[in-house]
């Protein structure tokens, strides 16, 4: 069974439809790259998965591990596994990160019917994940993403990951505003996370993140549909022939 | 007490007497009766052995309340209160007792179990006692240690507080045992006349705290646990004074999170606060009254005169609430900043939610020399309710170098909610600085999605981000309450989103 399975899904925002009838396939441990111009569709594909309210599906189907996602809330999605990793995260004043990744991972916890986790055992795997993503512990105490740098937020993203250990990750134009230096921590973060069990979706617009994040397949999207499919080298091709052969698709 | 005055006292309690001879039928009953007369006012001063100087300050105090109207300046809507209409007397009941947390409406312990109050203490505001010669279920037996501990901690606390010579009982009792406290310092910062509903109370209070802190002493704990548990029912208009005496120190807090009901719609209480020099009062309270059903019916009309005086060089009043509770909230604690240095404070979060309408906020007002100020005021409207902050800051001619600061900040919570802020600044001297800070702004949609997708359900993340919001005031609670309020704020919000 296929991890994740979007069928012919069609969507509408404001009476307007974005996705015309989209399908997708991914299978545990594999990663696959979405890329296409800013309009396409992509970060309205993530919020739909994720079950952002405000998106209307009028036909089709999402099943994850052959469960209708669709019917499910998303905070239900969240601790089933669907984890999406935002391409501008919001901050919360007021919120120390600590205590939100606490409070979000014992919700998760809960949810599943798992025991909550001691004091202790969290604080050590908190230690353990920010250390290897360069974060400092003084940043855990801030308020979420309150005053975070643009790759501060998006480590943050990927702590949170690590974390929660969800079998799908959406990554969401995750090298948006990072310098190289930064795009190649939270790219090596992401990596780390790599594992036969666990699937990831890469959205970009530019080819540059998947020198990082190398994919095993890639989708080339256009106007609301996946207009191509291939390995990761489909990738190099659209660098050297931009999108524009898409755009009558 | 000078001879004159004895003996006019003496004449005046002749007169109460005869009047108590027409009473005699009421004398014995628990509940005076419905409406409010000089008759009415005597009555209560009599069921609690007060002194004939008491009982002249209840009966010109509502002589002068005949005279007054109802204010109506404040940013709420109700139906006319008939004043005649209400009771102004009745015996506080003994809780009807049960006998193990079994009896107990499950209701309201799953409200107990949310707030995370401790199974013993939900035994003690409960009232559960113990049944004799029963099989004792672990849950029963939880409940009889509580009992039994309810009054020995609150012996161990009496015994500590005598021995730092801090008096603290109810004001009924102070009356009687310490009048040259009371009769110099009732009334001497809310005036029997201040207005409509502070003259009301000083008619017909049923009783209250009362708090001396003699000079030099830091009260050896906060006067909240004991208070919790033994004093809940202080009746609907409520009295509370607290003088600190020079330099020393007490921390008071009250209230209660855990939901309160009352058959008495009306309630309007006074506190009052004397700050000596260098002395300092933290006051902080939760209140969480009932605020009505989902449709707007029923809930406490809650009018509150809560003052302080920082009458003293270097006086520091603090005052902390969270307000979740009550259909009508009427509230303005304020400071009268009179020693030179002295410096007030207050810190407030107002939930609104359902058809609650809040008008909350403080006064300050500046007459000694380099006093400060400083104003942090929440305000969080959900449902259909309205939310005002409404705040006076002056200065007096004499008040140089006077300072304040203000941030009012409002969230709202869906669109059928209002918050409003509505400040006065004066200064009448020039080296006065004032700064003010306001922001409103809706609950974001896309911070609430950000929580839900990392597994935090809707009313969980409405919950995360308004704590986040009141952070700066939550701060200022004592510790063990800090927490049980932010359980509170995240429970009172149910319902708000979806
Ligand atoms: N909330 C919204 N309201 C109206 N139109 C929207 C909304 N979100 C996205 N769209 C439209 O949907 C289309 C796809 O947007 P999006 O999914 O953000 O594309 P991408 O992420 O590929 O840049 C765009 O034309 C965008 O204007
Ligand atoms: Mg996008």
């Amino acid at each position: 069974m296929a991890l994740l399975e979007v069928k012919d899904l069609k969507v509408r925002v404001e009476e307007r439809e974005i996705l015309h009838g989209l399908t997708l396939t991914v299978n545990e441990g594999e990663v696959h790259a979405i890329m296409g111009p800013n309009g396409s569709g992509k970060s309205t594909l993530s919020h739909v998965i994720a079950g952002k309210p405000g998106y209307e599906v009028t036909d089709g189907q999402i099943l994850f591990k052959g469960e209708d996602l669709l019917e499910m809330d998303p905070d239900e999605r969240a601790a089933k596994g669907v984890f999406l990793a935002f391409q501008y995260p919001v901050e919360i004043p007021g919120v120390a990160t600590m205590t939100f990744l606490r409070t979000a991972l014992n919700a998760q916890r809960k949810a599943r019917g798992e025991s909550e986790y001691s004091t202790p055992d969290f604080l050590k795997k908190v230690r353990e994940v920010s250390k290897s993503l360069n974060i400092p512990q003084d940043m855990l105490k801030r308020g979420v993403n309150v005053g975070f740098s643009g790759g501060e937020k998006k480590r943050n993203e990927v702590l949170q990951m690590a974390l929660f250990e969800p079998s799908l990750c959406i990554l969401d134009e995750m090298d948006s505003g990072l310098d190289i230096d930064a795009l190649r921590i939270a790219a090596d973060g992401v990596n780390a996370l790599r594992s036969p069990g666990r699937a990831m979706v890469v959205i970009t617009h530019y080819q540059r993140l998947l020198n990082y994040i190398v994919p095993d397949f890639v989708h080339v999207m256009s106007r609301g549909r996946v207009v191509k499919s291939g390995a990761k080298d489909l990738a190099l091709e659209l660098e050297a022939s931009g999108y524009t052969q898409f755009e009558d698709a | 007490m000078p001879a004159v005055q004895e003996t006019v006292d003496r004449v005046k309690r002749i007169d109460v007497d005869q009047y108590r001879y027409g009473f005699e039928t009421l004398i014995d009953s628990e509940k005076a009766p419905k409406g409010l007369s000089e008759e009415i006012v005597k009555f209560i001063s009599q069921k609690k052995n007060e002194p004939a100087w008491m009982l002249q300050w209840r009966l010109e105090a509502y002589r002068r309340w005949l005279t007054m109207t109802e204010p109506t300046w404040a940013r709420v809507d109700y139906p006319k209160i008939d004043f005649q209409d209400l009771y102004y007397y009745a015996a506080p009941k003994p809780k009807k007792a049960v006998s193990s947390l079994d009896e107990i409406d499950p209701e309201i312990l799953k409200t107990y179990e949310k707030l995370g109050i401790p199974l013993r203490e939900v035994a003690m505001l409960e009232g559960v006692e113990p049944k004799v010669g029963e099989e004792d279920p672990a849950r029963r037996k939880i409940a009889v240690d509580a009992v039994f501990d309810s009054v020995s901690v609150a012996t161990t606390f009496k015994a500590e507080l005598k021995k730092a010579g801090v008096i603290f009982m109810p004001i009924s009792e102070a009356i009687r045992e310490h009048p040259e406290l009371v009769q110099k310092y009732l009334g001497s910062v809310v005036p029997t006349s201040d207005n409509f509903y502070a003259t009301l109370n000083s008619a017909v209070f049923s009783d209250g705290s009362f708090v001396y802190v003699p000079p030099g002493v830091r009260c050896p704990m906060e006067l909240s646990t004991y208070f919790r548990i033994n004093e809940r029912n202080t009746g609907q208009f409520e009295r509370t004074l607290i003088i600190a005496d020079k330099g020393s120190y007490v921390s008071y807090l009250e209230g209660c999170t855990a939901p309160q009901r009352d058959e008495n719609q009306l309630h309007a209480a006074v506190v009052e606060l004397v700050a000596h020099d260098d002395a300092e009062i933290k006051y902080s309270t939760v209140q969480n009254w009932y605020p009505g059903n989902s449709e707007g019916k029923g809930g406490i009309y809650n009018f509150v005169t809560k003052r302080g005086d920082c009458r003293g060089a270097n006086s520091k009043i603090s005052w902390t609430q969270v307000e979740t509770g009550s259909a009508i909230t009427w509230k303005y604690p304020s400071c009268i900043l009179r020693g030179d240095n002295s410096r007030g404070e207050f810190y407030s979060i107002a939930i609104s939610n359902g058809f609650q309408q809040v008008d909350s906020g403080t006064k300050m007002i500046h007459l000694g020399k380099n006093t400060s100020s400083r104003i942090i005021s929440k305000g969080i409207a959900a449902g259909k309710s309205q939310n005002t902050y409404r705040g006076l800051v002056t200065a007096h001619r004499k008040a140089t170098g006077a300072r304040n600061f203000t941030a009012c900040d409002s969230l709202l919570i869906g669109d059928k909610c209002g918050a409003h802020t509505v400040p006065y600044i004066e200064a009448k001297n020039s080296s006065a600085t004032f700064e003010h800070e306001a922001t409103t702004s809706k609950i974001s949609e896309d911070v609430l999605f950000y929580c839900i997708q990392r597994g935090l359900s809707q009313e969980e993340a409405v919950g995360l981000v308004v704590n986040g919001f009141v952070k700066d005031v939550l701060q200022q609670l004592p510790m063990e309450f800090a927490v049980e309020a932010q359980k509170l704020i995240s429970i009172s919000l149910e319902g708000s989103v979806g």
